[in-house]
């Protein structure tokens, strides 16, 4: 009888595990209004990215995508709650629902979009992979890297150019593979590579994370195209038209010369009535997005528009001093680009 | 069998008879889970649908496209995932086979030590096994890779051997050998060769049975070993090429390399296994009653072959059943290799594949089904030795 016992006990415990496998049909907005803050998925330490202070905060280019949404949808940037992850550990964990939304330097990929059951909703930095090596080596261009070791960061599309640019070039390399991006800058200073390859905005934050800054260089190829931005789960179009909505609200403030200084002032007295719209002065347009009428205003007044939040995080206003290049608004000469709010 | 007159009366009760009783309630235990079972799996390809994630294994037949740095088989970036799963598992494959191999004799030595009568080794011994034993795997892997290993010097100042051996943080290089004209001529004095030691062995037996006189087998095999194939290489040419490691750009080319992660996984496991396997012996040993070393040593037997032919074959039932499982967590620690890079089945396919095609629990299925079966094989295994050499009743 006593097994009896145990068996149903057992049978018991099954079940309550299968009826805690999570049913995907509601709605994220809703699950994240009810528990008060958005779970963000990000990197696990990426200087100007995602990374931590003395205090523990977390700061970063898409730490402020999250504060954005966050934002928006409660009007407090601070209602954010931050999951690090790794690059392999990333897309289970928003396939699984463990994190809201995955904003941790990922590159939009097809197979990313298509078949992994998510979505990209823009792309916040546009990036390419690059070499960092020892000044010692004495190499000027990627070409001469033949027979070189090269640390990566293992479950990247990173991996993949690599070994793209590598055949196609007919040069020879031995792939050193870690899961986290510390690993592959402490291996390289160890020596056990020659070369670290990672999208060029790592490699400057990781340099500044070397002993010896000044006796590595970021080689002059780019050899690939690095679109990064925040990803959903598909089949959520509210949650995917937030996410997607709070950058291009902050690509939009730049370009109407909305910064968080003047916001509050312009959504009072602007007369530009594309600054109107956007500010919620004039319309309905939060509406449409289930979000309060001044949820673009919440956004610039708490995280900036997008020029100051790039400035800030990875440009002049930080140590990695990265130039806009490709980051720069369209009529600017770069590529980033909103459509109107209207 | 019950008197047939009886049935029908106790037809009525069924649910009293207790063989009826114990049979309804195992069938509803198995419809239960295999109930839970099919409901599990159906929910997970709903929502696997419902969310859009491909499924199934078509994966496998894809390119991979990423590189690996050891692999035993020839694998190029543009070979299959499945290709990747059979590089990773032969990665693991060799690095369990190596840890069984050195753990099983360094534990041995170390557990026979841990008895030995003299104070310095047996206290050696000892310290071995407290140390090793106390700290947790992950921490001997890291300091094998990140203390000892990563204070070896770049390529370009290299320790050397004599020019063709050279280590340095990269690796170890060595020699490789390719078939030279004196190949065959090799392989047929390594058969005659064997062949002889095996005939010796016997021979040395009968004699032994016979006369009760010893014969050193081992060293004259080791001698005939390495005297016949010299002789036929002396003759036919020299049966190898030597491919030797030369600096050229970054690092070494030509040879072979054993890389660092690979040393640092297989020494951290070994030595940690090996802890528990001296353990295991020294238990082993002490299990055989003291009588069976006084009554051998009567007959005149001396103290290294009561060790060899009275002890050990007796101790060996009792330490054979433990051994198993710490040949088993030996194979399952292995897994721990992805924390340094090592591209073992865990890091290489859970891990790199599983991120570059996102079919998680496909990946994560299959890598567990290779450990289950990778352990019920040691087991079946050593459960036959174990019952060969369990004693015989006459």
């Amino acid at each position: 009888m006593k097994t009896v016992k145990t068996t149903l006990a057992s049978v018991a415990a099954l079940a309550a595990l299968g009826l805690s496998v999570p049913a995907s049909a509601g709605t994220t907005l809703d699950a994240v209004v009810k528990k008060g803050y958005v779970q963000c998925g990000v990197s696990d330490g990426l200087p100007g990215f995602s990374y931590t202070d003395q205090k523990g905060t977390f700061l970063g280019i898409d730490v402020d995508v999250c504060r954005a949404v966050a934002a928006a949808v409660f009007g407090d940037a601070a209602k954010v709650r931050f999951t690090p992850l790794t690059a392999k550990e990333r897309f289970t964990a928003l396939q699984s629902g463990e994190v809201d939304i995955l904003s941790r330097n990922t590159t939009w990929t097809s197979t990313r979009d298509a078949g992994l059951g998510l979505s990209f909703t823009g792309v916040t930095y546009y990036d390419g992979q690059g070499f960092l090596v020892s000044t010692k080596l004495g190499v000027k261009s990627a070409k001469e890297l033949d027979g070189a070791a090269v640390c990566i960061q293992a479950g990247t599309t990173t991996e993949l150019n690599l070994s793209d640019y590598f055949r196609s070039n007919n040069l020879k390399y031995t792939p050193i593979t870690y899961d986290r991006s510390d690993e592959t800058v402490k291996a390289l200073e160890a020596g056990r590579c020659d070369v670290l390859t990672s999208d060029q905005s790592q490699l400057y934050a990781q340099r500044i994370k070397l002993a010896n800054p000044d006796g590595y260089i970021v080689l002059p190829e780019v050899i690939s195209k690095e679109p990064l931005g925040p990803v959903v789960r598909r089949g959520d179009d509210e949650w995917f038209a937030i996410v997607r909505w709070a950058l291009f609200a902050q690509i939009n403030a730049e370009e109407l010369g909305v910064t968080s200084a003047n916001v509050e002032q312009l959504a009072k007295s602007s007369t530009n009535p594309d600054v109107r719209r956007l500010l919620g002065a004039e319309g309905e347009y939060g509406k449409d997005l289930r979000l309060p009428k001044d949820w673009a205003v919440k956004i610039v007044k708490q995280v900036g528009n997008y020029g100051e939040m790039f400035e800030r995080n990875v440009g002049q206003g930080s140590e990695l001093k990265i130039e806009r290049g490709l980051n720069a608004l369209w009529n600017k000469g770069g590529l980033q680009y909103a459509p109107p709010v209207r | 069998m019950q008197n047939p007159a009886s049935e029908p009366s106790r037809r009525g009760s069924m649910m009293t008879d207790p063989k009826v009783r114990a049979w309804v309630f195992q069938i509803l235990a198995i419809g239960a889970v295999l109930g839970i079972g099919w409901y599990l799996f159906h929910n997970t390809q709903a929502n696997l649908a419902q969310r859009g994630i491909t499924s199934g294994f078509a994966f496998l037949n894809n390119p991979a496209g990423f590189g690996i740095l050891q692999s035993l088989i020839d694998y190029t970036e543009g070979d299959t995932y499945g290709r990747v799963f059979v590089v990773g598992l032969l990665n693991t494959l060799l690095v369990s086979v190596l840890g069984i191999f050195i753990a099983t004799i360094v534990g041995f030595v170390v557990g026979v030590a841990r008895l030995s009568p003299n104070w310095l080794i047996s206290r050696l011994a000892a310290l071995y096994i407290e140390i090793f034993r106390n700290i947790p795997p992950l921490l001997q892997i890291f300091f094998w890779y990140f203390a000892v290993l990563r204070a070896m010097p770049p390529p370009r100042d290299s320790h050397a051997l004599g020019e063709t051996v050279f280590l340095n943080i990269r690796g170890l290089y060595l020699p490789s050998p390719t078939p030279a004209e004196g190949f065959w001529a090799f392989i047929v004095a390594l058969v005659i060769a064997i062949a002889g030691c095996v005939a010796l062995a016997r021979w040395a037996r009968v004699r032994h049975e016979n006369t009760g006189r010893y014969f050193p087998v081992l060293w004259a095999s080791l001698g005939i070993l390495v005297v016949v194939p010299a002789l036929f290489a002396l003759v036919a040419g020299s049966p190898f090429h030597w491919s030797v490691p030369e600096l050229t750009g970054f690092n070494f080319r030509g040879g072979w390399v054993v890389i660092p992660e690979l040393v640092a996984i297989t020494l951290a496991l070994s030595i940690y296994t090996a802890a528990f396997i001296a353990e295991i012996v020294r238990a082993g040993i002490q299990a055989v009653s003291h009588g069976q070393t006084e009554a051998a040593r009567s007959l005149g037997l001396r103290p290294g072959h009561i060790l060899r032919l009275v002890i050990i074959p007796q101790a060996l039932r009792v330490i054979i059943p433990p051994l198993t499982s710490q040949y088993l967590n030996l194979v399952k620690n292995s897994s721990l290799a992805a924390a340094i890079g090592y591209p073992d089945l865990v890091s290489v396919f859970a891990g790199t594949v599983l991120n570059q095609t996102g079919q998680a629990i496909e990946t994560i299925a299959i890598t567990m089904s290779v450990y289950l079966a990778i352990s019920l094989s040691i087991s079946l295994l050593m459960n036959w030795y174990n019952k060969r050499i369990a004693l015989v009743e006459r």
